[in-house]
């Protein structure tokens, strides 16, 4: 049976997940237990200029002062992958802002920070998201030398007129060029960012740019519907009559004519924005779908895992202090820049598996959802009749030996059978029955056989 | 009060149209008489109500008593104040039936309006002393003298007997006291007489029950009188009377030709109708004449937002009544809102009015619909008539500008919004009075509306035919706002047996999955997908189209942009 919970070395190494059910998974003889593992996942948060659509945590600053900012996310990382107790890094992602602005330098100190403080395979996945404008060959050889062996560049558009709607500081030569500098440096691991969806954006338009894209494109395309987000400027000349919104209509149509022309194009989409060829699935964004520990470094970062150097138990929601400035006094002053952190419970935990799952190919598998759920399988959660049952029979979703998924159709619609599946969830979930104490004598907590009093 | 004999006595009232500066007026009379102190914070005086200060207008009818010398003369003078809109006309007949005179208040630049004329033959039958007052002479498009003309030609009333003011600023207010002493005749009534009062309003008081307005036509009244209402031949025990100044002050006796209040144990303002007579025990009078129970014009059906709610709106609704006994009150029910009641008002403004005081000092909020008809299933023709399905009985001319018609209507489409119709297209000059003709033939239809083909309780409605489409049409294009897009296409039909009449398609959601969880951002993503979740727990399920709680509710609700 299992055993009583307890800090670091209390037993169980378990990576964490389970915890916070009072159980541990019970080792099995002949298989080394497993090792923590994380994804760090460093924010560049600076831009040299705001996109039109774009309401992230980003910054223009006229000077960044690099070195300042490159000896904080050193210092976090350190602090918070010690933390976390991660023992070896699955993939870096350095996203941001627009972390090409950061020089190699920076780069290649926080992946020395990262690989000081745990175990960094040779050939883990390290991904840096690149702007068209700072992505020429030299710049990205010197991130390869860095450490960098995948690379993402934000094209979102082929043609010069959206891009300018895009508020984008590039021209589609350059987005080509710049592809083709990184599939130069990083072959088969380059991947490209494709926007759909702009205002006055006509069927036969976007046709055309996905062909475009098609023809230039490595093998990794990671393809999103814009978004018009509150606060934009986009948003502005959209709901100031400057712009046409499109239709609900033409957004689905776009997104079908996407994904079958990338799935004849040899592409697997694997998860609702995401599609490879040749196997060149992004190790880092699935963690986030498979609900494993990733570690936020830098303003607004945020971050999954389990603080098992505090003796924490349960996986944690955490994000980082978005303002640089003031994320940086904190990092110097403690060490990391934390703003907030929230211990999710075991059924928020299962929510996430859920929602995030469903979004890959693969969906929910047995196997992950009993490392959340050891006592209640998918099957005796989703496989009585209820929400899952009724959508598998109109055809959306899948119940079977591989786990809970979507299927092509449902996967379009996944936002729509979500709130039915968390209902059923929330409805047929409930922790296991406490554990049998264990047996070492009547004493409880408190004492070795002292007779209790009662009060 | 002894020392006023009736010849010191003027019963006066101010009427007008729509703030054309009554209360205003009045608040300058009570200022120069010192009946209140001369301050800034006088504005609207004797508008007591919450609701009526911050409308800027008069509810209900209160009055004060100022005290004036004038050349070496007292005088008490009795000032009635009254709602100038056209939904209390019958409490402004009450209160003049108190009077011997009216101020005639008619702003400066407006002129003459559909109030000032309504009010203006009121006065005028009842053959008071009328005295025009132009106000508001201080504004920059004033025209008096244009007004004073209008005066004349329409009312013939000589130029010179009116007198121009600005109530604001308190200009020439002093000369309308003295036009009253002069003009306004006193009462003619004999304290020798029997007492005769006259009840032209009531309040509530939750510790001293309810307190009648009265104006004394003869005898005296004073602690231990016992009295009878003719209206409901109950008899009480006098516990105070008193005059109003405007706050109550209690004295002695009261007198013939006075104006003031009584309490005497009555528990329910129906006790004390506007229009009713009271005398002394064993010695009845002949009642005042013109007095009727208020008839309402425009109905409600008034239900809480949830049926948990239902015992508190009943106890506000009973509490609100208590100070107005013009709100006609029965039980009612539907099938989508639950248990609730249909009101009927003195008019929009009266149903507006009482929704606004509901929510401010009851704090309820209430869904307001269109109230049902009691029907009879059975079976059998300007524009507003004709597409009421009207049938005119007769055609009488009172004089050159004025006729009456006289029609026969189904209750069904005089009871939402007629009266607001009738007044609009007449600009406020036309009046409405109805009574029952009992139940006649109709070609009346039961229609369903159905979603998916599953028919929807709560909205079915029996209807007549000629209404039928126009009415399944707004149903359906209002129940497609209503409700979200779901997994498939969604068809909303009104029917009438199997024939379809009305339809509206709610297309199916062909993508609805959020593009991006920004660098592991989830939490907010996660935080709708749950209250979504917790949305979809309470919705409703017909057939397999999933329908939210407040889709009925939006469906029948009544639009309130007037």
């Amino acid at each position: 049976m299992g055993h009583a919970p307890g800090g670091p070395g209390a037993g169980g190494d378990c990576w964490g997940a389970c915890v916070g059910l009072g159980l541990c998974l019970p080792p099995q003889s002949g298989v080394p237990p497993p090792v923590p593992t994380g994804a760090p996942c460093p924010q560049w948060p600076y831009c040299r200029k705001r996109c039109s659509y774009c309401n992230f945590n980003k910054y223009v600053v006229p000077a960044v002062d690099e070195a300042a900012v490159r000896a904080c996310l050193v210092r976090e990382a350190r602090t918070l992958l010690r933390l976390s107790q991660v023992q070896s890094v699955t993939s870096v992602f350095f996203g941001g802002g627009t972390p090409s602005l950061a020089s190699p330098r920076t780069i290649a100190a926080v992946l020395e920070a990262v690989a000081g403080a745990a175990h960094l395979p040779a050939g883990a996945e390290v991904t840096l998201e690149a702007n068209p404008r700072s992505a020429g060959t030299a710049r990205l050889a010197g991130f390869k030398a860095a450490g960098v062996n995948r690379l993402s560049v934000g094209i979102q558009s082929l043609d010069d007129a959206e891009l300018r709607l895009l508020g984008r500081e590039h021209t589609a030569a350059e987005a080509r060029g710049a592809v083709e500098a990184a599939r130069g440096l990083f072959p088969g691991r380059t991947s490209i960012d494709l926007l759909f969806g702009l205002p006055g954006q006509s069927r036969g338009a976007w046709a055309r740019g996905l062909e475009a894209a098609l023809g230039l494109c490595d093998h990794h395309v990671s393809l999103y519907q814009l978004t018009l987000e509150r606060g934009t400027a986009l948003a502005a000349q959209v709901s100031g009559g400057a712009l046409p919104a499109p239709s609900q209509d033409l957004l689905a149509d776009m997104y079908q004519t996407a994904r079958a022309a990338l799935v004849a194009a040899g592409f697997r989409q694997y998860e609702v924005s995401n599609f490879a060829r040749k196997g060149t699935l992004s190790t880092h964004n699935l963690s986030y779908w498979r609900a494993e520990q990733y570690i936020g470094v830098g303003p607004g970062a945020h971050g999954r895992f389990v603080l098992r150097g505090e003796g924490g138990r349960s996986r944690e929601a955490r994000v980082q202090t978005l303002e640089p400035d003031a994320w940086m006094r904190e990092v110097q002053s403690r060490g990391h820049g934390t703003r907030r952190r929230v211990v999710l419970s075991p059924l928020e935990q299962l929510e996430e598996v859920l929602a995030l799952g469903l979004r890959t190919d693969e969906g929910v598998t047995h196997e992950r959802w009993g490392r959340f759920s050891p006592h209640l399988s998918l099957e005796a959660i989703f496989g009585a009749p209820g929400e899952a049952k009724a959508l598998q029979q109109q055809g959306w979703l899948v119940l079977d030996g591989g786990g809970l998924r979507c299927t092509w159709r449902g996967l379009a619609l996944l936002d729509s059978l979500l709130p039915a599946l968390l209902c059923q969830l929330q409805r047929r979930w409930a922790p296991p029955a406490a554990p049998a104490l264990p047996a070492q004598g009547a004493a409880p907590a408190g004492g070795g056989g002292a007779p209790r009093r009662s009060p | 009060m002894s020392t006023y004999p009736v010849e010191s006595i003027r019963n006066f009232s101010i009427i007008a149209h729509v703030d054309h500066g009554k209360s205003t007026l009045a608040d300058r009379l009570l200022e120069i008489t010192g009946t209140i102190a001369k301050t800034h914070h006088n504005k609207q005086v004797l508008d007591k109500l919450q609701v009526e200060r911050e409308r800027g207008i008069t509810v209900k009818a209160q009055s004060a008593s100022l005290f004036y010398s004038h050349e070496g003369a007292n005088y008490l003078l009795n000032l009635i104040d009254t709602p100038g809109h056209v939904d209390f006309s019958y409490e402004v007949s009450r209160s003049l039936s108190a009077c011997q005179g009216v101020l005639l208040v008619v702003d400066a630049n407006e002129g003459i309006q559909a109030q000032t004329v309504a009010n203006f033959y009121l006065a005028f039958e009842a053959q008071l002393a009328i005295i025009p007052v132009i106000n508001k002479i201080d504004l920059k498009n004033a025209d008096p003298e244009r007004v004073e003309k209008q005066i004349e030609k329409l009312f013939d009333i000589p130029i010179d007997e009116c007198v121009r003011i600005s109530a604001k600023q308190g200009t020439n207010v002093e000369k309308v006291l003295q036009k009253v002493i002069e003009k306004i005749p006193p009462p003619q009534c004999n304290t020798a007489d029997p007492l005769k009062a006259l009840v032209f309003d009531s309040t509530f008081d939750h510790y001293r029950g309810v307190i009648a307005n009265i104006a004394l036509f003869g005898g005296e009244i004073q602690k231990g009188h016992k009295v009878v209402s003719a209206h409901t031949k109950k008899r009480y025990e006098v516990n105070e009377v008193g005059i109003l100044t405007p706050n109550e002050q209690p004295t002695h006796k009261l007198y013939a030709g006075q104006v003031g209040y009584l309490i005497a144990g009555m528990k329910e303002v129906t006790e004390a109708q506007i229009g009713d007579t009271l005398f002394l025990y064993k010695q009845p009078v002949e009642p005042l004449p013109g007095f009727k129970s208020a008839k309402p014009m425009v109905f409600a059906g008034m239900y809480p937002v949830d049926q948990t709610e239902y015992n508190n709106l009943k106890s506000a609704l009973e509490r609100l009544t208590l100070n107005d006994s013009s709100v006609t009150v029965h039980r009612d029910s539907s099938l989508a809102l639950g248990a609730g009641w249909r009101l009927g008002f003195l008019g929009l403004l009266h149903m507006e009015v009482f929704n606004q005081r509901l929510e401010q000092e009851y704090n309820m909020s209430v869904i307001v619909t269109a109230p049902t008809v009691p029907y009879k299933a059975v079976l059998s023709s300007a524009k507003l008539i004709k597409d009421r399905r009207a049938v005119q009985k007769d055609m009488l001319y009172i004089d050159e500008r004025r006729v009456i018609l006289k029609y026969l209507f189904p209750l069904n489409e005089i009871v939402v919004d007629f009266y607001d119709a009738l007044k609009s297209l007449s600009s406020g000059y036309a009046s409405f009075d109805y009574e029952d003709a009992g139940y006649q033939a109709a070609d009346l239809i039961k229609m369903d509306i159905l979603l998916n083909g599953n028919p929807v309780e709560e909205l079915a409605t029996i209807i007549h035919n000629d209404k039928a489409y126009a009415t399944g049409k707004f149903l359906c294009e209002r129940l497609k706002d209503a409700i979200p897009r779901q997994l498939f296409e969604i068809a909303i039909q009104a029917a009438i047996g199997k024939k379809i009449i009305a339809r509206e398609t709610l297309k199916a959601y062909r993508k609805n999955v959020v593009a991006k969880c920004y660098g592991g951002d989830i939490t907010r993503r996660m935080k709708l997908l749950k209250r979504q979740a917790e949305g979809k727990k309470l919705m409703r399920k017909i057939g397999n189209v999933e329908v939210p709680r407040d889709a009925f509710i939006r469906v029948l609700k009544r639009q309130t942009d007037k």
